[in-house]
């Protein structure tokens, strides 16, 4: 006599690290967003005071003794960018069962997000900001040190697919397109900080 | 879903003594110093510790069976969300007992609430994960996203709320913490908790944690109904209109209405209320509407556990219409205890709706049913204990009693009466949960055994 199994339940594709990141990803939109809405607020709030020509009329919001060292926020704008391009690299050899290339793509943007951090560390020590010295310092560090963890967080996205890239799973697309749409998600979320804290003051 | 019914005694104990306190407004039974963060206790622990996790636990237990997958996405993650919800949770009354919280004497329990608030904040966000990839992800093929039940669609909804909200506000926890800590000049330390937290715990925040509700109500009706929802596409919608409450939790403002002034200012007033009040009223009526048309074709036979659930989001409804009358601004209820009464009423309705889902779904959960007369008369018990809780907190807010205080009332009428009524349906409220859990606890029959 000839047993079957019963034929179990067709599952939907699984793509639950894609939806699973794509979630994750709009947190952190809606976090940083949020903490930028809050810092706007304040910005807006502050008094007007004269520029330091007198020619124009300025929000008190950033102290005048205090500079933005515009090239070190820059280069870590550009830093992610790279990264970005660098992951869709990685999610694009990863579709095409290239491991020595996913794997490659991935160490450069772990690399690169180390970069990134570090910039910002040069940031703070250029900046020279003292926290307790006012509301745009707290907000300061506030902001951008949790830009900074959300930078950590796609590292170590970044070191884990590496791993499993390591490890022999070639057939890990999901993960690396996922790894791919969430440093696109950083560089957006950064972007907007690097205009409004950095270039906007 | 455990925890959450223990933390609701301890919340409830505490609405019930500051009830009792406000019953004689010349003295201090509790001590005045803690009175503020009594407030904030019953406050934060209604929303984060007992609405939120409630029906995301429900979800995650329930939802991977409505849509068949095996089990819920990323089980390991969930587990992990839940564990820092819970260390979370015991950190916001362990500093809470330790002069912290909002306006707290002690700096390191503030910060220690503050942290805690963040890691409930955060489980909650990872369990919502959880479940929404399940429901988009690891449903099984023969459920195409547009069929699949609606508690499953309404969890899937209320999930992207809390991972489209919870962030906002773990982004002002960030900025208050780390003000807090250092130089307290921009958030104004501990006495700033509430004015930057405060958004968390109220509407319409707290209507995106009632979203499942509907999707509790409308599974129930239509087996009540003994007949697969012809108005399915109805309720989907309903769940969807109720979610457009995240505009204001996103935005994190309230939009009064101002009948004054020409047609233009009454337009520029109306529409945003509208938007942000009324829309999301329009969403629970649609899902109850649909909900009650199911018994239209059918001659219904009373399925015990839609008691509960109906009893409760007639409370809800009650929370949400309460919530639009606070937002007209000549009503002037602003800073009087209606808003406490808009908050009671919504937490417990969604408590009793949630008692509705696990008599309900309790069999597919542990193999045990509950007897359908105790179920039904925790449901009528629960239903006019929330009412006695809530209806003197909107009485007495038009009256002009003042929120977060228990003294010096100097309104006409008879404020002992209506603080002593709330005292007891809060008190009745702990009978209701105490017993629920005792009949969970010791059920009388198990489905399967002979």
């Amino acid at each position: 006599m000839t047993m079957f199994l019963a034929t179990p339940p067709r599952q939907a594709e699984r793509n639950q690290i894609r939806v699973a990141t794509a979630a994750a990803s709009s947190a952190v939109l809606m976090l940083m967003f949020g903490m930028l809405a809050t810092w706007l607020k304040f910005r807006d709030a502050s008094p007007l005071r004269a520029s330091t020509r007198g020619a124009k009329m300025l929000r008190d919001w950033l102290p005048a003794d205090i500079k933005i060292p515009e090239v070190a926020t820059n280069t870590m704008l550009a830093t992610l960018v790279i990264a970005c391009v660098i992951a869709q690299w990685a999610a694009y050899a990863s579709r095409r069962d290239d491991s020595a290339h996913t794997s490659l793509a991935l160490a450069i943007v772990a690399m690169l997000g180390v970069a990134a951090i570090n910039a910002q560390v040069a940031i703070y020590l250029q900046m020279q900001l003292v926290l307790r010295d006012g509301a745009y310092q707290t907000m300061f560090y506030a902001v951008t040190g949790s830009m900074l963890a959300l930078l950590a967080s796609g590292v170590v996205y970044s070191v884990v697919a590496l791993f499993r890239s390591f490890a022999g799973r070639t057939s890990d697309h999901h993960v690396v397109s996922a790894h791919a749409m969430y440093w696109y998600v950083l560089t957006a979320a950064f972007t907007a900080m690097w205009f409004i804290v950095y270039v906007q003051k | 879903m455990r925890g959450a019914f223990l933390w609701l005694v301890g919340v409830v104990a505490t609405a019930v003594a500051l009830g009792i306190e406000r019953v004689n407004s010349g003295s201090y039974i509790l001590g005045s110093d803690s009175i503020v963060q009594l407030f904030a206790f019953v406050r934060t622990g209604l929303a984060v510790l007992v609405m939120a996790p409630l029906f995301v636990g429900l979800s995650i237990a329930i939802v991977p069976q409505q849509v068949g997958a095996q089990t819920i996405a990323f089980a390991r993650l969930a587990l992990f969300g839940f564990y820092s919800w819970l260390i979370g949770a015991s950190a916001v009354i362990y500093s809470i007992v330790g002069n912290g919280g909002p306006s707290g004497g002690n700096a390191t329990m503030v910060d220690a609430y503050l942290l805690g608030v963040a890691l409930a904040v955060f489980g909650l966000f990872i369990g919502a994960i959880c479940v929404a990839t399940t429901v988009v992800a690891s449903r099984s093929a023969s459920f195409p996203i547009a069929q699949v039940p609606v508690y499953a669609w309404s969890a899937l909804v209320g999930s992207i709320g809390l991972i489209v909200t919870l962030p906002v506000h773990l982004g002002s926890i960030i900025y208050v913490a780390v003000d807090h800590q250092f130089g307290r000049l921009a958030f104004g330390g501990n006495n700033g908790i509430d004015k930057w937290l405060g958004d968390l715990f109220v509407a319409p925040q707290i209507l995106i944690f009632a979203i499942p509700v509907l999707g509790v109500i409308a599974e129930l009706a239509s087996i009540n109904g003994r007949m697969r929802s012809q108005l399915r596409n109805a309720a989907y919608l309903g769940v969807g209109v109720m979610s457009t409450a995240l505009l204001g939790a996103v935005t994190r403002t309230q939009h009064y209405f101002e009948f004054t002034g020409s047609l233009g200012d009454k337009l520029v007033s109306v529409l945003p209320f509208a938007l942000f009040t009324l829309l999301p009223l329009l969403g629970i009526l649609i899902v109850l509407g649909v909900s009650l048309l199911t018994f239209k074709s059918n001659t219904p036979s009373l399925h015990a556990p839609l008691v509960p659930a109906l009893l409760g989001v007639v409370m809800v409804l009650t929370g949400m219409l309460g919530n639009a009358v606070q937002m007209i601004a000549s009503a002037n209820l602003s800073g009087t205890v209606f808003g406490e009464g808009v908050s009671v009423y919504i937490g417990y309705g969604m408590v009793l709706v949630a008692i509705g889902a696990i008599a309900h779904w309790g069999s597919e959960l542990n193999g045990k049913s509950l007897p359908n007369s105790i179920v039904v008369a925790i449901g009528l018990v629960g239903f006019m204990a929330t009412i006695l809780a809530a209806l003197p907190y909107y009485i007495a807010g038009f009256a002009g009693q003042a929120a977060d205080s228990v003294s010096d009332f100097d309104y006409a009428g008879p404020h002992a009466l209506w603080n002593a009524a709330s005292s007891a349906g809060h008190a009745l409220m702990i009978v209701v949960v105490i017993a629920f859990t005792l009949a969970v606890l010791k059920p009388t029959k198990t489905v399967g055994a002979n």
